[in-house]
């Protein structure tokens, strides 16, 4: 694999008033690697993507996109969101939504245009929506609504996927489904993927790395090293167990005082 | 019957009327178009709020003896602008509005209050004119509706991409905050033409109803803006012929016929979800 970097922190820091959500982030994203980004609610995962996106100023150091600060969005970036349902009644069908990451960015009028419809059609077939392609989103589920959203994110072949936790609200089966899609699209880009979740064990065995954000701070590594009771317990500052059970893991004790529901196998 | 609906004299009429005609499409084609996207960008409520403003710059402008038009298009461009930096969430957005609309509205009724010229002049304003549009206003809704129709087609893809999928839209570079403000602009446009010719009460029935319409029938990006144009003109160009020798506003039988094609635009989508559901079961 290339070891070309697709992503570079340096020294990244972003605080909130005077609530420090992480520090001197130093960080190297290589071209068609897959980086978990995990850690309890309020540690700062989405922040991080937004901060990608630009749309959050930083507080020291650098974020830079191939090579460049990072802007307003980006064309080399393939988002993709949360699943929320979408409204009925918008004049948007499945291959509409995947259209757009093609050239919805286009000033003018979405023409049709063999080309485009010959690369959208290919992208349905690869992602199994071909017979959704002409659903209107409001009438999608979970699971289809996600593996469109997956699609539209590769189909302009970006060089960095960014996913803001695409498999909450799905179920086993959908999540893993879903996981496996943005893997198989990484390994035909060559994409590097940052995945933010709650939940690690659906993207396991596709992951490099880790990078875990607990309070303020951060570990960066492979699974094996970060996903460990006595690495985990000292980022936390109290004791963490790391439990391993037929190859999924769980983090327990890992919540904040104050975030109750998180007390729950990762 | 015969004050309501007098086709005697049809033949000689429909030369006289031929400005409001060509108004009456134009405006039609801009409503219909750029009302797919007050639906996509839930703008209704901005429209009816622009809509008293445009009113209060028409109002003054009749006060001090300026072009009504203008004052209209003033008026409608300082709501907007307003709406769009002060709103740019969709909470702060309704109550700014429900703020700034009865701030317009009495400000205009004011200026009508101290208006001593014609009644009619007054009246249409809120509830639209009687069938006279004349030369330089018909200009003026032609460049107007001109621009907003122009300015659509050019941002079609990108304000598409921001009004239906907007946090994508932004992460893949689309300027989605300068979009908005683009649309917020076309958007005063297409009201204070349309206030000039419906009404500022009526406005919603050329900008919200025929694209409502559209919705019901149709999820295709292509066919949403191609009927809703089609509605909007059917609406105002049938309201115009209808309205022709009784001598009354032409609002009514705009907003009558707007609101029967929305009517039938949900009983079909009744009828097709229930064939749908037997086909089902």
């Amino acid at each position: 694999m290339a070891t070309e970097s697709v992503l570079e922190f340096k020294k990244a820091s972003l605080s909130f008033g005077d609530k420090s959500i992480w520090k001197d982030l130093t960080l190297s994203v290589a071209k068609g690697e897959f980086i978990a980004v995990i850690g309890s609610n309020g540690s700062g995962k989405t922040v991080l993507l937004k901060a990608i996106l630009g749309q959050l100023q930083l507080s020291g150091g650098a974020i830079e996109l191939l090579g460049k600060p990072v802007a307003n969005g980006s064309r080399a970036i393939g988002y993709i969101p949360q699943h929320r349902q979408a409204d009925t009644g918008l004049p948007l069908r499945a291959k509409d939504l995947l259209r757009m990451g093609l050239d919805g960015h286009r000033f003018g009028l979405p023409l049709p245009s063999s080309k485009t419809n010959k690369k959208v059609s290919e992208m349905l077939e690869a992602v199994g929506a071909t017979d959704i392609a002409n659903t209107p989103i409001g009438q999608l589920s979970g699971g289809q609504l996600q593996r469109i959203r997956v699609a539209q994110a590769v189909i302009d072949n970006p060089q960095l996927i960014l996913a803001d936790e695409p498999l909450s609200a799905l179920d086993l089966k959908q999540q893993g489904l879903v996981a496996e899609l943005i893997n198989s699209r990484r390994q035909q880009n060559g994409a590097a993927v940052l995945f933010v979740t709650h939940d690690v064990n659906p993207v396991l065995d596709y992951i490099d790395r880790v990078l875990y954000l607990a309070n303020g701070q951060f570990r960066i590594g492979t699974p094996d090293e970060v996903l460990r009771s006595d690495v985990l317990s000292k980022l936390y500052g109290r004791s963490v167990d790391v439990v391993r059970n037929q190859g999924r893991i769980a983090v327990l004790g890992s919540s904040d005082h104050d975030h109750h529901d998180d007390e729950k196998w990762l | 019957m015969e004050r309501l609906f007098d086709f005697s004299d049809y033949d000689q009429l429909i030369p006289l009327v031929q400005n409001s005609l060509i108004a009456g499409l134009l405006l039609g084609i801009m409503g219909g178009l750029i009302g797919v996207f007050v639906m996509t960008r839930d703008m209704s409520f901005a429209v009816h709020g622009i809509s008293e403003l445009s009113f209060a710059g028409a109002a003054i402008a009749l006060l001090v003896g300026l072009n009504v038009a203008l004052g209209a298009t003033f008026g409608s461009i300082v709501a907007a602008i307003i709406i769009a930096i002060l709103g740019s969430r969709a909470k702060d957005r309704n109550s700014i509005i429900a703020v700034l609309m009865p701030f317009g509205l009495g400000i205009g009724i004011l200026a009508l209050a101290l208006y001593e010229g014609r009644a009619a002049n007054k009246f249409g304003l809120l509830t639209g004119q009687i069938i006279a549009v004349d030369d330089p206003q018909v200009f003026w809704l032609i460049a107007t509706s001109l621009v907003v129709v122009f300015g659509l087609l050019v941002v079609w893809r990108p304000l598409s991409f921001a009004s239906l999928d907007p946090e994508v839209a932004e992460a893949r570079g689309v300027p989605t905050k300068a979009l908005g403000i683009v649309f917020m602009l076309l958007l005063a446009l297409a009201v204070a033409a349309s206030v000039q010719v419906v009404g500022a009460l009526l406005v919603m029935t050329l900008l919200v109803t025929p694209a409502a319409a559209a919705l019901r029938l149709t999820s295709s990006p292509l066919w949403a803006p191609l009927l809703s144009m089609i509605f909007a003109v059917v609406s105002v160009v049938g309201g115009i012929l209808l309205a022709l020798g009784g001598g009354l506003p032409i609002s009514p039988y705009v907003t009558t016929l707007s609101f029967a094609i929305y009517l039938v635009a949900r009983v079909i989508e009744k009828l097709r979800t229930g064939t749908k559901t037997k086909q089902a079961g």
